[in-house]
């Protein structure tokens, strides 16, 4: 934690903190942040009501009727001067997806192997070569910011979102890669799809992946990813890109 | 404890958008999944009160009118909030009070006539499954409602009701003060809690958030409401995606400020003037597409202040 000013306490509403720990996102940042929030659960008790840990922050709400700001500050900069980060070896559930990197499922697998001037399966080999941390969830249930992806496959978002994603699809944008949980909108390059269910409402802590937790995306045929519950519906193929 | 539950209404016309809506959704945030509840704390607390119900039971949020129920037994029911022509049969159904309905009976809106969201509150309160520990709709997340799945109300749906407990009717308070009840079509000013980032706003900037008048964009919904008026600019463009408190007055490059309301998206990397409080949210909530609010910075022990007692109203 050597960025100027900081580690920070920041007002965000008449219930929350937001405290700022890091300036830049480093893979480090999680092993400060996992730590942060477990401190912060043991120590805020019955009036935490929320811990949304992203990046470089954690944002603490609390029950404004349970307890105050003045008092909540008081246990954050306590949790900060004793805080130890967690051990960058062990941490981290690790978990494996089974991915079915194919064009039909993987509709942008072409058009992220030409801008990387590597072949199909050299991308695959890429994407699934690496083990990814879990950085922040957000934008749907369950939906998981992984990195650092490595700098040959870095492609930018769609320029046109597409208006509905297939659940399941693995995809990349810029330094990050994710898997959809559910169907929803998107703008990431789709490069395959996994049969692990990302989000379920009946399982105890209901997303598969949390913020710290390590993934590897493990290269598996039609065959195995259709017997692990996948769906093999293919995707409408993108229009091709127009080149000026 | 053995609740019993029964058939309270059937819908006979859905409306635009109708929402069954507890107090939200709280401990998943940290999994992206949304706060939800109501949109206007302040008015969904005052129809569970009415109702006779304790803090949190669902309540119908009802956005722009156009819902029909029938009434499949007795109830008790009371409508807070917006003015949306709502009737009782065929006379005007009070506002702000406990209302008997009959079996048969039908409660009809019609079209806004100040604010946007009535809450419907029948005494024991809308049963339906928790999911994620909230009833709370949120059909972006298809999570919560009647039915689990973050549906809103539709044609010939059946609501069920929990059977209130003998001795709540007793304690039903049947009319809100007149000072509880909002007049939506007035110039609303919105209490904000300055954040961080009011530090990299320039100073004009600055001078603007807090004097011009804002006007109410029609892009607004539950995750939130867009405001127009003089450009905002601020030194950061955009930031590290960071969790997103409710009420956060976001300014994205175009300067025109975005006030985040419940079911805004957990995390996001806009700078951010700082929160408007609940009750202000809730305010805003209530705003008219054209209509003008200003923005009032307020000290953080005020705005508790404010709230507790608040709660401590109407609770």
């Amino acid at each position: 934690m050597s960025h100027a000013g900081l580690p920070r306490l920041e007002p965000a509403g008449i219930d929350g903190w937001m405290i700022r720990l890091f300036g830049t996102i480093e893979e480090n940042n999680l092993l400060w942040l996992t730590a942060l929030t477990r401190d912060c659960e043991t120590a805020i008790g019955a009036a935490l009501v929320d811990l949304v840990p992203s990046y470089t922050t954690l944002l603490v709400i609390f029950d404004p009727l349970q307890t105050n700001a003045w008092e909540v500050r008081a246990q954050l900069v306590d949790i900060l001067a004793r805080l130890v980060p967690d051990d960058a070896g062990g941490e981290g559930e690790l978990h494996e997806l089974a991915t079915w990197y194919d064009p039909s499922v993987g509709p942008d697998l072409a058009r992220v192997s030409e801008r990387s001037d590597m072949t199909i399966n050299a991308v695959i080999d890429a994407h699934s070569y690496q083990e990814y941390r879990v950085f922040a969830l957000g934008f749907s249930p369950g939906f998981a910011f992984m990195g650092l992806l490595d700098d040959s496959l870095i492609c930018p978002r769609l320029d046109t979102p597409r208006a509905k994603v297939p659940s399941g699809s693995v995809a990349i944008a810029g330094q990050q890669t994710a898997a959809y949980p559910a169907v929803t909108p998107g703008g990431w390059n789709l490069i395959g799809r996994t049969a692990a269910r990302l989000f379920d409402r009946k399982r105890d802590g209901f997303s598969l992946l949390k913020v710290g937790d390590r993934v590897r995306f493990v290269t598996v045929d039609r065959h195995t990813f259709e017997n692990e519950g996948g769906d093999p519906t293919p995707m409408a193929q993108p229009a091709k890109e127009t080149r000026t | 404890m053995s609740v019993g539950i029964t058939p309270g209404f059937r819908v006979t016309r859905a409306g635009p958008l109708a929402l069954l809506q507890d107090a939200g959704r709280f401990g998943v945030r940290h999994l992206g999944v949304t706060q939800g509840g109501p949109a206007d704390l302040h008015a969904w607390a005052w129809a569970n009160r009415l109702a006779g119900n304790e803090w949190g039971r669902p309540v119908l949020e009802i956005t722009f009118g156009g819902l029909e129920l029938r009434a499949e037994c007795d109830l008790i029911i009371s409508v807070a909030g917006a003015d949306l022509s709502a009737r009782h049969n065929d006379q005007p159904l009070p506002l702000w009070r406990s209302v008997k309905v009959g079996k048969g009976e039908k409660i009809k809106f019609g079209t806004p006539v100040k604010g946007l969201r009535a809450y419907l509150a029948v005494a024991g309160g809308f049963s339906a499954e928790p999911v994620l520990g909230s009833v709370a709709c949120v059909a972006r997340e298809q999570l919560g409602g009647f039915n689990g799945q973050g549906q809103r109300l539709a044609e010939g749906d059946e609501l069920s009701v929990t059977t209130p407990s003998r001795n709540s009717s007793a304690s039903i308070q049947t009319e809100a003060p007149q000072q509880e009840q909002p007049d939506y079509a007035a110039p609303a000013i919105l209490d904000l809690l300055p954040g961080a980032q009011i530090a990299d706003f320039t100073g004009r900037s600055l001078f603007d958030a807090f004097n011009a008048e804002w006007r109410v964009d029609d892009r607004a919904d539950r995750m939130g409401v867009r405001l127009t008026g003089p450009p905002l600019h601020c030194r950061i463009a955009s930031m590290i995606s960071e969790g997103i408190s409710l009420g956060a007055v976001q300014v994205p490059s175009d300067g025109q400020p975005i006030a985040l309301l419940n079911d805004r998206q957990t995390i996001g990397g806009y700078p951010r003037l700082g929160n408007l409080t609940p009750l202000a949210a809730s305010r805003l909530a209530q705003c008219q597409p054209g209509q003008s609010v200003r923005l009032r910075a307020v000290g953080a022990e005020i705005a508790l202040q404010k709230h507790r007692q608040f709660v401590n109203r109407v609770r």
